[in-house]
């Protein structure tokens, strides 16, 4: 069976996030809620639901039409409804009694063999099928998002005794393949496995600052990006997902978890934090909370509370030697290092791998599917096991030993070894008898972190490596510092072109960092520009045009897999291939007016040329110039590869992947075909309307001035950015080659970088991460 | 003996004919000094500087101080010549008006430094070390204590010091021991040890307001717990009247390779009552403000005593006679040709004429900078000017006390033995330099500042306020034909200086060691362009309009700035190739190895 329609039951955050994800599926989904006393409109709660998804930030949607794809209903009228749907998801309030009477309703009007499933992340599923039948049990199981769906990747899967084994699979594939998310089985335990290992190491960190008179700050930063953490830490996550929220978890917890669980603890809520609950200071969504932002004179002020008095400050300077970049960055030291820094990392640390480590197979008896969700639920860079192995499991264990903890039974079994091995090219992990099980790979799933474990590079330099990924296939990784396109990518792109013919058939551009590309390294284009090394920043624009323009052309086909931000250079890259594969939260866009440039890379000349070819366009040059026009003086950036091909960053027959590990397989396999009978694109000259049409460009630039939506210096951009789109000095008579519009981009470049206020937007956006609007 | 004579007509053609100050028309501090009126100042201060100071400059080196019981007396004549400067005004030329002081710019009070300086370093330091105290009192104390301490200071009654040095650390003040513990009224007691104090104690004034770094008992440890301190050398009643000793001793002075008239005294500090100088552990920040107008005096010394060695070479050359010219006899009356026939000797003076007056240009144009950076009406020019000041002011310090290292040691070099032996007082112009080069901050440390610090900063965005203009003077004047000479050389060095730059940007970034093996051939570097700069601008300038100065002096600037164009600024070249070799030659040996 396959999946073609859906039912959420439950248009609260977490069910109409989940609704909408389904939407930008593109699947049909009917969302139900209750009609509330005394009310006309009998579907209120779900039609409010949709409307809210469209404002809601981070948005819930990939694109503002998918709403259409969610038909708002109630329970009482549209009940009859769900006798038409493929899977019904349960998204109500956390309480058993209501849950079981909505299934009692449901199974009067179900389909045979469709699939219900339940978000709980409290109830055991033991519970909750109590009492119903043996043919609504066949069909049901626990599907455990988390908040927000649509960018969160983990989905736990819980299933019962009773549960068919279809259901299971043609759920799994529909999560895995049409929602992107990473499914994870787990056993039907309290708080599963991420949140179970999560709240255990929440509360730990959170005891443990206090007892250890850390402030807020020094946790969050011992206790983050050191062991491969987000820089959020655990105060600011508490932020984020809401401080309230961690009574009512811990009270489930404590509730279903046996008295000797070392969980019990830990589960205690400090006074401090009742207070603030109990003051409205929630987290971000409340006054604030362990963080709060101050208004003074207008300037955003970033605040954090004293743990032992409740009063805010401004964050003050550490004096912890543990936070020192050299100790810091080298997590052995971090944990033995002689304060109270030290002493807070290996506490807290030694107590979340320890009870993970004690956990197995309680939640379940794969080790990698505990790693899976503390990455793609807490977005943790390593899960437990893999930490481990990271730090030296013979060494923690010693270190145990020194500081008289026990040993869980399971890390003895790991005494000696590793908890993940390599044989034969496959990857494998211990399992509790202690030897080694293959970890199955699914077909589909290519990661080039295995691949990068098993082979050398064929050529690598410090910002790019060339990897074979089977089938006369290469692969161009960039890992420059935010995966900066630098001389070296450059060169890299070129040795590719110079190796593939004859030897191999196409290449990817890709890589498994958290952003495609960020840009192009301005840095050295700024400190060339500061020393007035005019010939060096024009030697940069024609360096990246020349390498785009052999990629273009070259005689195999360039498939680009983008994956979150491909900014500026970055985009560039990708305007330059035959085709992309992007993984669907793709953020794309030319950005280069946020610092006072234009894209000079090809991405100007590109996107012109697109719009101009663009068969929807209406007649002559002006509307394409307008709209890319547009697009590039307010630097815009898609908030998916769904909308980046309205933008015509993608083609309409560009590729989108759901799911971030199918990535690789699926851009490999575009190129592939691609590379059948391959010829490279013709060049296509436009003609271009000149002088007049920069006029009217400069008149609209001009409104933005002077209604202050832009500055003076916008203006200039949009000027120079105006004149390559115009063709420069030309009228609609004469045919711009490729070549001319590159030229016409170098001078635009060359004359904004002299200006001291692009010099000065570069500056401040490398300094501080933001804009300049000067 | 050597003959001195003030740089009065290179100082009034800089000032009146070079300097463009139309940036700053519109203060009246700056509109003021009209050409006669600063002609009077640098025509006073030559007198005082011939008639005065100069004839204590050799005696001042050969009776040297004397240390007593605590009690340093300054050579024959100091204390009286001292009373004499300090009434003409030269000691406060800087110094606002409502402390009593002149409010002179920037560029005309360090060209009149230069003129003093290089007449009697020695005396010029009790002088130096007062405005050095003054500046850092008068930005960052509290108005009560500026109120107290500055208008004795300016008017020259009592005399200041940086202490920094400890026994255990000089160029890392982080180890700074001496220690300062906080009194229920707010003040401080100060006790520790501190060295090498110029002018730590004397007999000119009657009382030493000491500036001393120390460390609070809870401070953090290194650079971010120090604190800056006053602590007067006799306490001071609330009347301003001296009352007791405040537990400052001389323990001793050093004996030196030079400068041997200024005290150089090891200090101690025994329960001395202090007073907070701005923010507690931020004693650097204010450090810094008096080390880098410190630093810009430093280099001034260098160009001084240069001058005052070419004096006497230039003298002396037209004087001796030994030897024929090459190309026939000059002299036919006399047994021999006078030395200046000879183009070695011709090539020494050369060099040293190109670069002292290269230097002396420089610092009159970076001193205007200075006075730009206080005085523009828009904030941008003030923090541009304040930018190219501080990316200046390593180059300044190090690269003009080289000159004047190597200016001194030509010298000698002129005279023979008459300028290795004692009598003709060249030597000691060598010896008394030689100090500029290691105190406020060693060359090799001004090297790192501008490499680690200046450079990186904002990334490069202080080489801006230099590359930017100097490029485009460059493209200004790229197609006039008649200054081809010196626009092709400087902009030939300058795109070696660009090449040095970005290569130090991009490597320093991966390995540190890269940025500082580079560092001092890359200030050698900076430093010969911006002299080049300074030469082009000048020959730019005389070119287009002649003032009121004799054809000759016209003529000999084209002629010098040419010969720096050409024999000296191509030792850029040699430089970029040192600095692009990299690391590994400097670095390879192992330490057993040596």
């Amino acid at each position: 069976m396959t999946i073609e329609t859906v039912a959420v039951i439950g248009a609260g955050v977490m069910g109409s996030g989940i609704a909408a994800h389904i939407a930008n599926a593109g699947k049909k989904v009917l969302l139900l809620d209750i009609v509330p006393d005394g009310v006309d409109n009998r579907n209120i709660i779900s039609q409010n639901a949709i409307q809210k998804l469209l404002t809601t930030k981070p948005a819930a949607l990939m694109h503002k039409r998918n709403a259409k794809n969610i038909t708002a209903g109630n329970l009482e009228d549209n009940l009859k409804d769900l006798a038409y749907i493929d899977w019904i998801i349960e998204v109500i309030i956390e309480q058993l009694d209501l849950k079981q009477a909505l299934y009692k309703k449901i199974e009067t009007v179900r389909k045979p063999g469709s699939i219900i499933s339940s978000n709980t992340s409290t109830l055991p599923l033991s519970d909750l099928t109590a009492g119903l039948p043996k043919r609504f049990a066949n069909d049901f199981l626990i599907t455990h998002f988390f908040n927000p769906p649509r960018y969160m990747r983990l989905l736990e899967i819980v299933i019962g005794p009773d549960t068919h084994q279809k259901a299971v699979d043609t759920v799994t594939h529909f999560c895995d393949h049409e929602l992107g998310k990473g499914v994870v089985k787990c056993n039907d335990t309290p708080g599963f496995i991420a949140n179970r290992i999560g709240t255990y190491w929440i509360q730990t960190a959170m005891l443990d600052a206090i007892r250890l008179g850390l402030s807020v700050e020094e946790a969050d930063n011992l206790c983050g990006t050191p062991m491969g953490i987000p820089k959020t830490g655990v105060f600011g996550l508490m932020d984020l997902v809401g401080i309230d929220i961690m009574p009512h978890v811990l009270q489930s917890m404590v509730h279903s978890l046996p008295k000797s669980d070392v969980f019990h603890e830990q589960a205690i809520i400090p006074d401090i934090v009742n207070t603030m609950i109990d003051d409205g200071y929630i987290g971000r969504k409340g006054k604030g909370g362990f963080y709060r932002i101050k208004q003074s004179n207008g300037q955003k002020i970033k605040e954090s509370i004293n743990l032992k008095t409740g009063e805010y400050s401004v964050t003050q300077h550490s004096t912890l030697e543990s936070l020192n970049p050299s100790v810091k960055k080298d997590l052995q030291k971090l944990l033995s290092y002689d304060d109270k820094g030290g002493e807070f990392a290996w506490s807290v640390l030694s107590k979340t791998l320890c009870y993970s480590t004690s956990l197995v197979p309680e939640i379940s008896n794969n080790i990698e599917a505990i790693d899976r969700a503390m990455k793609l639920g807490y977005n943790w860079k390593y899960g437990p096991f893999e930490l481990l192995d990271k730090i030296g499991v013979d060494w923690f264990i010693n270190k145990l030993k020194e500081k008289k903890q026990p040993i869980p039974d399971f890390l003895s079994v790991a005494s000696g070894k590793t908890f993940y091995t390599f044989k034969n090219k496959q990857k494998m992990s211990l399992t509790l008898a202690g030897d080694y099980q293959t970890l199955p790979r699914e077909k589909g799933i290519l990661s080039l972190a295995d691949i990068k474990q098993n082979q050398h590079t064929l050529k690598s330099n410090p910002s790019a490596s060339l990897w074979d990924i089977g089938d006369g296939v290469l692969c161009l990784e960039f890992h420059s510092k935010m995966n900066t396109i630098d001389p070296d990518i450059l060169s890299m792109i070129e040795t590719a072109i110079e190796i593939i013919p004859n030897t191999y058939k196409a290449l990817v551009l890709y890589n498994e960092a958290d952003n495609y590309s960020v840009g192009a390294n301005i840095g050295l284009a700024l400190f060339a520009a500061n020393v007035a090394a005019w010939d060096q920043v024009e030697g940069m624009v024609k360096s990246g045009q020349q390498t785009y323009k052999a990629m273009k052309y070259a005689p195999f086909p360039v498939v680009g897999a983008p994956s979150g931000m491909a900014l500026g250079g970055g985009c560039e890259s990708l305007l330059h291939c035959d085709a992309i594969q992007a993984h669907a939260e793709s953020y794309i866009g030319l950005v280069e007016a946020g610092v006072g440039l234009i894209p000079s890379w090809g991405g100007s000349k590109e996107m012109l040329m697109r719009w101009m070819a663009n068969p929807h366009r209406p007649k002559g040059p002006m509307p394409a110039i307008n709209k890319v026009f547009e697009l590039i003086s307010t630097a815009t950036v898609s908030s998916s590869a769904d909308e980046a091909k309205d933008q015509l960053f993608m083609r309409s027959n560009d590729g989108i992947t759901m799911n971030r590990e199918r990535l690789l397989f699926d851009a490999k396999n575009k190129a592939l075909q691609l590379a059948d009978n391959y010829s490279p694109p013709d060049n296509q000259p436009v003609s271009l309307p000149g002088a007049t049409a920069r006029t009217a460009l400069n008149l609209a630039a001009i409104n933005f001035i002077q209604s202050g939506k832009a500055t003076q210096h916008d203006g200039l951009v949009a000027d120079q950015l105006a004149q390559v789109l115009t063709g420069g000095e030309t009228d609609m008579t004469e045919l711009h080659s490729e070549d001319d519009l590159y030229t016409l981009e170098q001078k635009a470049f060359l004359s904004l970088s002299k200006h001291p206020k692009t010099l000065d937007r570069i500056e401040h956006t490398l300094e501080t991460g933001k804009p300049l609007r000067n | 003996m050597a003959t001195f004579k003030a740089p009065i007509d290179d100082i009034k053609y800089l000032i009146n004919e070079f300097l463009d100050t139309s940036e700053l028309v519109e203060v009246p501090a700056i509109s003021d000094m009209t050409a006669d009126l600063t002609d009077a100042i640098f025509e006073e201060a030559a007198k005082v500087s011939k008639k005065l100071l100069f004839p204590l400059n050799r005696t001042g080196d050969e009776e040297g101080c004397l240390y007593q019981d605590g009690v340093v007396k300054t050579p024959n004549g100091f204390k009286e010549a001292y009373q004499e400067v300090i009434n003409a005004g030269w000691g406060n030329l800087i110094c606002k008006t409502e402390y009593g002081g002149q409010d002179l710019p920037h560029y005309i009070a360090n060209a009149v430094d230069e003129i003093i300086i290089s007449s009697n370093m020695s005396f010029s330091m009790y002088i130096g070390l007062t405005i050095g105290a003054y500046n850092a009192i008068e930005q960052f104390a509290s108005d009560e204590l500026k109120e107290k301490f500055l208008p004795k200071m300016v008017a020259g009654k009592w005399s200041g010091t940086m202490c920094l040095t400890e026994p255990q650390c000089g160029t890392d003040l982080g180890l700074i021991k001496t220690k300062a513990s906080r009194q229920e009224n707010g003040t401080y007691k100060i006790t520790g040890s501190k060295i090498f104090i110029s002018a730590g104690e004397h007999d000119l004034t009657e009382n030493i307001i000491h500036l001393v770094l120390a460390r609070t008992p809870n401070a953090p440890a290194g650079i971010k717990g120090i604190s800056l301190f006053l602590v007067p050398k006799n306490n001071v009643d609330k009347d301003g009247k001296i009352a007791e000793a405040n537990g400052v001793f001389c323990t001793g002075i050093e004996h030196k390779m030079g400068i041997k008239a200024s005290s150089t005294c090891a200090m101690e500090f025994e329960n001395s009552n202090g007073y907070l100088i701005g923010t507690i552990n931020r004693g650097m920040q204010a450090m810094f403000v008096m080390m880098n107008s410190a630093r810009i005096h430093v280099g001034i010394q260098g160009l001084a005593l240069a001058h005052a060695s070419y004096c006497g070479a230039a003298h002396y050359a037209k004087e001796r006679t030994q030897g024929r010219a090459l190309t026939g006899t000059k002299s036919p009356n006399q047994a021999a040709d006078s030395l200046i026939v000879h183009p070695d000797i011709r090539r020494m003076l050369m060099t040293m004429k190109a670069y002292t007056e290269g230097a002396r240009a420089l610092n009159v144009w970076l001193s205007f900078k200075l006075d730009v950076s206080h005085h523009a009406s828009s904030p941008q020019a003030r923090q541009d000017a304040e930018e190219l000041v501080s990316l200046l002011t390593p180059v300044i310090k190090s690269f003009l006390t080289d000159i004047g290292e190597r200016v001194t040691s030509l010298g000698i070099q002129v005279y023979g033995g008459h300028g290795y032996i004692c009598e003709n007082g060249m030597e000691q112009y060598l010896r008394d330099v030689r100090i500029s080069k290691i105190y406020e901050g060693t060359n090799g440390i001004q090297a790192l500042d501008l490499v680690g610090r200046k450079l990186p900063a904002h990334m490069g965005r202080f080489l801006r306020q230099f590359f930017h203009p100097l490029s485009n003077f460059l493209t200004l004047h790229a197609d006039n034909e008649p200054l081809t000479p010196y626009i092709k050389p400087l902009h030939k060095s300058f795109s070696r200086l660009q090449k040095a730059t970005l290569f130090i940007a991009q490597k320093g970034l991966s390995n540190p060691n890269e940025g500082a093996t580079a560092a001092s051939d890359y200030l050698d570097l900076f430093g010969l362009v911006a002299i080049g700069y300074m030469w082009a601008k000048i020959a730019v300038q005389i070119s287009s309009q002649k003032g009121s100065m004799p054809d000759k002096f016209y003529d000999a600037k084209m002629q010098t700035g040419l010969f720096y164009m050409q024999r000296i600024l191509p030792k850029s070249g040699a430089l970029l190739s040192s600095i692009l070799s990299g690391a590994d030659t400097v670095m390879s040996l192992n330490e057993n190895q040596f």
